[in-house]
């Protein structure tokens, strides 16, 4: 475990973090990042998240522990020399000079001559199709193409680690989209290793190889894209990525990969068994609403049913939401495609809803 | 051609009334009472800041009393040339026999010989002995005028009295401008005054110079507490902030004075230095009523004036700046020098003009600790004001004054950009 710590091109080892010597904000950090990873934090504010990136930006130092890039410590180097890329929150464009001298900077503080730098400024505006504006100042521009100048400068001085504290977080939702291709795009084609944070749950699965689930100062979960949403380790990671009904019980039978738990209201349920061991013990069970089966043909002959009460059916164009009463939680979301061969419900209506035992979850208490 | 309609057709409400009538009623109302708002101040600038301006505009050109109280004396220099080697002809000292005697009656002569005395001096005096001759002289029956006239007062023989009274004769006049910076026409032509007489354009020079210097004093010593103002916890930051304002609860005057006590011979800071024995007894610093006493005081009093501006806009500049310039690799003083101290020059813009604006005028601090040698402008014009009576001068001086603020500000304006400045 410890050498693969160490192993990474971008590594905490057991940081903490305390701002007043009295609370941590941020509690044992352990990360290992490969060279060209593209890793979000994500986790809602407070998270510690900031702080890390902060830490390995060097404006704020670690209390304890270690910080490594590139198999060396760097606790005790200056942000100027630690040579990482950085795009901020709301740019930072210098508002005095122009794109171009903006971009400039990073290559002037460096020594470059004038000739190399005209050269590299060019490309790193082309890069992000900006090679028009190199004569604006930032104040005439929008926000899209701020953020794009904002990432060439962090670029053009060539760096082999980025760092983004919610880029996108000041544009508008079309333009977010669009962008988090392109710095995705962008990333990879360069080989760039890439720490992004983010609260936006969709930018961090849309975009990292890896996300870092913070909460409280500790990583909940570190996984691609894919298990944290399919296979989240705990009902904090459940119930921040996406949607999610939660249901609480007590374990019946465990069975290897099955269980059976048995809901407050006596309804007995099929689960996978993910943070508990034994029967007896107190669960969070957790399923995703598109997850939810209402036609019992699609499901295994013994699968459990559970009866549920329509309160509410929302049209969504290309989805369905259903709000169900189910073991008396009256906030259980059934979602479904909009096909033909799907029926409608109306409220009062009774039915019968099931999963497949490995899509709902039991988790910590 | 639907479009060429709208543009001829005038926009009008559903009862045909035109659009803009509409509206300009619904908004009378609000703009009467905002001008109702601001009533009282702006019958207080009228009253308190133009009408003065225009007062002295007006008294620094204003030469009607010679015209008035000598009208034939005047008219009669009028053909004479001045620079004739010879007297005006006999008519014209006629014409002054004429003026004087109707002055006397109205007890306006002296008035008139307080006006030429401002010019030339003496003329008192020999509008004084014109007077008692005057009395004696029958306009009809006696003559010739010019010898008795001579003989009353030999000034009235000399080339210099009429031409420095035809030159002063005209209204409006030049000649507070004219002695404003230190020149004279009493020969009839533009000429320096002579040294020991000409004074404002050095003063006019030294209130610049030491402006500017309190200027940049009060910068260097006013940027780094601004930039702490600005970059501490808002606790701290509060707490230094009345301590940059305390001054502003103090009197003026106590300020100056207590600058007094600090800086004379037999002060604090000399007697300490004594104490010590960096400076011996009986040879004490001279820090008072010379530059140096007027330099440190107005830089301490108009210190806030530098800081607030300062502040106000450094608060705006966000860390993030200074943050993104180190992340790309500057050290702390390039990113000081070429991010965070740029986008502090409007504040360096707005607290120099303020400072040197103020110091310009400044008038108790360099009257209670300038001495002559410290005195600015605006002590003289004071001094010409109560001491010599000349409101003309005086309206001069500051009409200079005003204009070469303005003039700096126009500067200013084209050079930083006066939208540039941010007071708050």
């Amino acid at each position: 475990m410890s050498e693969t710590r160490t192993d990474g091109f971008v590594v905490f080892d057991r940081v903490q973090k305390s701002y007043d010597g009295e609370t941590l904000v941020v509690k044992d950090l352990n990360l290992s990042m490969p060279k060209g990873e593209f890793l979000t934090m994500l986790g809602p504010s407070g998270s510690g998240k900031t702080t890390c990136l902060m830490m390995l930006a060097g404006f704020e130092t670690a209390t304890h522990g270690e910080i490594l890039l590139d198999h060396k410590p760097i606790n005790n180097i200056p942000p100027h020399k630690r040579g990482i890329g950085m795009v901020f929150q709301n740019y930072a464009l210098f508002p005095h000079m122009t794109i171009a001298e903006n971009l400039s900077f990073p290559l002037e503080v460096r020594g470059m001559g004038k000739s190399e730098r005209e050269g590299k400024i060019r490309r790193a505006l082309d890069m992000v199709q900006m090679g028009e504006f190199g004569n604006r100042r930032p104040a005439q521009l929008s926000g899209g193409q701020q953020q794009r100048v904002a990432l060439a400068r962090a670029l053009v001085f060539e760096p082999e680690l980025v760092l983004m504290d919610e880029p996108l977080g000041a544009l508008d939702k079309q333009l977010r989209e669009h962008m988090q291709f392109e710095i995705t795009n962008l990333a990879h084609t360069l080989g760039i290793t890439t720490v992004y944070v983010t609260h936006d749950q969709t930018e961090a699965l849309t975009m990292s190889d890896r996300v870092a689930v913070f909460n409280d100062g500790r990583i909940q979960q570190l996984a691609p894209p894919e298990d944290l949403y399919e296979r989240p380790e705990n009902s904090f990671v459940a119930q921040f990525i996406g949607e999610n009904n939660k249901l609480e019980g007590v374990v019946e039978t465990i069975n290897g990969d099955r269980c059976t738990v048995r809901l407050d209201d006596g309804t007995v349920i099929d689960a996978k068994p993910v943070n508990v061991t034994k029967a007896g013990e107190r669960t969070r069970v957790s399923i995703r609403p598109e997850r939810v089966e209402s036609n019992p043909d699609r499901l295994a002959s013994d699968a459990h049913l559970v009866d549920a009460e329509v309160l509410e059916f929302i049209y969504m164009g290309d989805t369905f939401r259903v709000r169900l009463r189910v073991a008396g939680n009256d906030d259980f979301i059934m979602k479904y495609r909009n096909a033909q061969d799907q029926g409608r419900y109306s409220p009062g209506q009774k039915i019968q809803i099931g999963w497949q035992a490995e899509d709902c979850r039991a988790l910590d208490a | 051609m639907s479009s060429s309609d709208t543009k001829t057709d005038m926009l009008s409400t559903h009862d045909g009334e035109p659009l803009k009538k509409s509206l300009g009623r619904a908004l009378r109302r609000q703009k009467m009472r905002a001008l109702l708002l601001i009533a009282p101040l702006l019958a207080f600038i009228i009253l308190g800041f133009l009408m003065p301006i225009g007062s002295m505009l007006t008294r620094s050109v204003d030469n009607e009393v010679v015209e008035e109280i000598m009208p034939r004396t005047v008219a009669a220099l009028e053909d004479w040339d001045v620079d004739s080697t010879e007297l005006p002809p006999e008519e014209t000292f006629r014409a002054l026999v004429a003026d004087l005697q109707v002055a006397v009656e109205n007890r306006t002569a002296l008035t008139f010989a307080r006006r030429m005395n401002y010019e030339l001096a003496g003329f008192t005096t020999m509008v004084r002995r014109a007077q008692r001759e005057v009395r004696r002289i029958d306009l009809e029956t006696d003559g010739p005028f010019r010898d008795m006239m001579i003989e009353s007062h030999e000034g009235w023989g000399e080339l210099a009295t009429w031409r420095a009274l035809k030159a002063y004769s005209g209204d409006p006049t030049i000649g507070y401008y004219l002695s404003a910076v230190d020149r004279t026409m009493v020969s009839g032509h533009i000429e320096p005054l002579p040294d020991d007489r000409s004074i404002h354009l050095m003063l006019f020079w030294r209130t610049a110079w030491m402006s500017g210097l309190i200027c940049f004093l009060g910068l260097l010593l006013g940027y780094p507490i601004a930039f702490l103002l600005a970059n501490v916890k808002e606790r701290y930051a509060n707490l230094l902030l009345i301590m940059v304002l305390l001054p502003f609860w103090t009197s003026l005057l106590v300020r100056t004075s207590s600058w007094k006590v600090l800086l004379q011979e037999q002060g604090v800071i000399n007697q300490m230095l004594v104490w010590i024995g960096l400076v011996a007894d009986d040879n004490r610093l001279t820090m008072i009523n010379n530059k140096f006493g007027v330099i440190v005081a107005m830089t301490q009093i108009l210190l806030p004036f530098m800081i607030l501006p300062l502040y106000s806009v450094m608060k705006t500049i966000p860390p993030s700046y200074v943050r993104a310039a180190k992340s790309l690799g500057a050290n702390d003083w390039t990113a000081f020098w070429r991010v965070y101290f740029p986008q502090s020059v409007p504040g360096i813009g707005a607290g120099a003009i303020l400072v040197f604006i103020m110091a310009v005028g400044y008038y108790i601090t360099p009257e209670l600790v300038g001495g002559p040698s410290g005195m600015f402008i605006s002590n003289r014009i004071a001094h010409q004001w109560y001491v010599s009576g000349n409101w003309g001068l005086v309206g001069a001086l500051g009409t200079i004054l005003l204009v070469a603020v303005l003039v700096l500000y126009w500067v200013y304006d084209r050079v930083v950009g006066i939208d540039n400045v941010k007071l708050g």
